[in-house]
């Protein structure tokens, strides 16, 4: 890391709750997911570096908990950063917004809604966007489709 | 704004038609369906609908090992395959830390550079035939065949070539592959005026698209709308530049900007595209060395290691991106491909708004939408 102590400093600041750590390519900074909101908004709006490019929006589920994963970049300057948070709950998995943010998180957040299950609040338009309304939620790791074989047996 | 919201303010029952464009719809180049509402012919809102090929890839990928996934990002962008293919494979050859030959790395990027030349071409055939010029689509088809002979010549498929493979290449080019490409880049060179005759200097052609879609630079940087189209607009995104991969660091060119936001702006950072690939390949090909076979050591299964990898390179539409989480297993735990398309649909709605339904189509058109890689 060293080479950017600015981004360092301001999140040491500004995101006291977030633990930074250094991933195989990029920082990765870990916040609660109640304080993901503040957390993306102190970065976006970061006056020397602001991450106003949102790459990539996507979660992961690990079985125990869903984990979203924010691909963010710096356009000034072509820094990357990668925001995390857990969600621990999975009947009811609901996270913030970051939609008023970017506006492209709109669309890749109802993605990550249509085969996840995860709700997002304060989405202004979250409705599924591949699947109809019955399907089920083909990226969880439970998902059993008798119909469709889209899993081979390993 | 949801849906129904938008409807509620904007409708007017007794003055407003809602038309759907599509998923037949020659403009939409594939599946797509723009619910569009017309007062007169003026656009006061489009929805687009998609999923109608949605395959489900991220979750076959799931059941797939790495050498197995390759083909299946062929068939997202399938008209910059050989780009989508190389995106995974620099992310599993990084993972492993497996060094590249030189040669594999120059054999690469020259791929890259006729597909997207290949790729332009088709644009720029089915944009003017979308704007009624019929005659484009002669041209360009025309051309475009001799990169596609290139490609039959030395992998046997003309579309969707597979030809990367995590460590290397699937095997070696054809012995006649650099005099070929030669002969194409001094072809195309001399080509190129005609096609600015026929469409760039056209005056018909500049009454459709200048002006048209105006989508300025914060517009696009919030949408996340990369590639020709997000260059259009002045945001610097090319990622060749910005975070080079393969041999791109030793390659001297140009990034093309342009500042205007509309459609002729999109289209002119696609034809001097053209122009700087074409400089692009003659260094590559003056450059690759010879000898140095075409594959790194490998072993048989492919398991990487437990950590997650993002690599992201410059498809011919825009940043496409592909993040792995892998557990230590042959397949990966979750594959994720961000494709370009995807961000560069949605800024369509807005740039429809107050336009007329010709525009429609020139702003589809100029920002070149594959629909597969939308809908993955």
């Amino acid at each position: 890391m060293g080479k950017n102590n600015k981004l360092l400093e301001f999140i040491a600041n500004s995101i006291p709750y977030g633990t930074l750590i250094q991933g195989f390519q990029y920082p990765e900074l870990t916040v609660p997911s109640g304080k993901l909101h503040d957390a993306a908004g102190a970065l976006k709006n970061f006056k020397e570096q602001p991450f106003d490019y949102l790459v990539s929006l996507t979660a992961v589920d690990h079985l125990e908990k869903f984990t979203m994963v924010y691909h963010l970049e710096s356009t000034p300057t072509h820094t990357m950063i990668v925001l995390k948070a857990d969600l621990a709950n999975r009947d009811k998995t609901r996270i913030d917004t970051v939609s008023d943010l970017w506006v492209a998180a709109e669309f890749h957040e109802r993605e990550v809604f249509d085969l996840f299950g995860i709700h997002f609040n304060n989405h202004p338009d979250m409705r599924r966007l591949f699947l109809e309304d019955d399907y089920g939620y083909p990226l969880r790791k439970d998902f059993k489709d008798d119909v469709n074989i889209i899993e081979y047996s390993n | 704004m949801s849906e129904e919201a938008v409807k509620k303010i904007i409708l007017k029952e007794d003055e407003d038609y809602i038309v759907n464009m599509g998923p037949q719809h020659p403009s939409t180049h594939g599946v797509l369906r723009m619910e569009v509402c017309l007062n007169g012919e003026t656009v006061k809102y489009m929805i687009p609908h998609i999923g109608y090929i949605h395959r489900g890839m991220e979750k076959m990928a799931e059941s797939n090992t790495y050498k197995q996934i390759i083909h299946l990002t062929d068939r997202m962008d399938y008209l910059s395959a050989h780009i989508n293919n190389e995106a995974v494979c620099l992310a599993v050859e990084n993972a492993l830390g497996v060094e590249v030959p030189e040669r594999v790395q120059y054999i690469r990027a020259i791929l890259d550079e006729l597909t997207r030349i290949a790729s332009h071409h088709l644009w720029w055939s089915a944009f003017g035939m979308d704007l009624g010029a019929l005659t484009t689509f002669f041209y360009g088809m025309r051309d475009r065949e001799k990169i596609l002979a290139i490609f039959e010549e030395s992998f046997g498929s003309r579309l969707l070539h597979s030809f990367n493979t995590p460590g290397g290449l699937m095997h070696d080019v054809h012995p006649d592959f650099r005099k070929h490409t030669l002969e194409f880049v001094k072809y195309f060179r001399k080509k190129l005026p005609d096609y600015k005759n026929l469409l760039t200097d056209n005056v018909i052609f500049h009454n459709r698209t200048i002006g048209i879609g105006v989508m300025d630079k914060e517009m696009a940087v919030n949408y996340g709308v990369t590639g020709p189209s997000g260059r259009g607009s002045g945001f610097s995104c090319d990622i060749r530049k910005t975070a080079p991969y393969g041999i791109y660091d030793k390659v001297e060119f140009n990034e093309i900007l342009y500042s205007e936001g509309d459609s002729f702006a999109r289209y002119k950072v696609r034809m001097d595209e053209m122009e700087e690939s074409l400089n692009i390949l003659e260094q590559l090909v003056e450059n690759m060395p010879e000898e140095g076979g075409f594959t790194a050591k490998m072993k048989p299964v492919v398991k990487l290691p437990e950590g997650e990898y993002f690599q992201r390179v410059e498809a011919a539409r825009g940043e496409f991106a592909v993040f792995i989480v892998s557990k230590g297993e042959k397949y990966p735990y979750r594959i994720k491909f961000r494709s370009p398309n995807f961000s560069n649909l949605f800024v369509l709605s807005q740039l429809a708004i107050g336009g007329i339904i010709a525009d429609l189509v020139a702003i589809t058109g100029s920002l070149d939408l594959v629909i597969p890689d939308i809908d993955r």
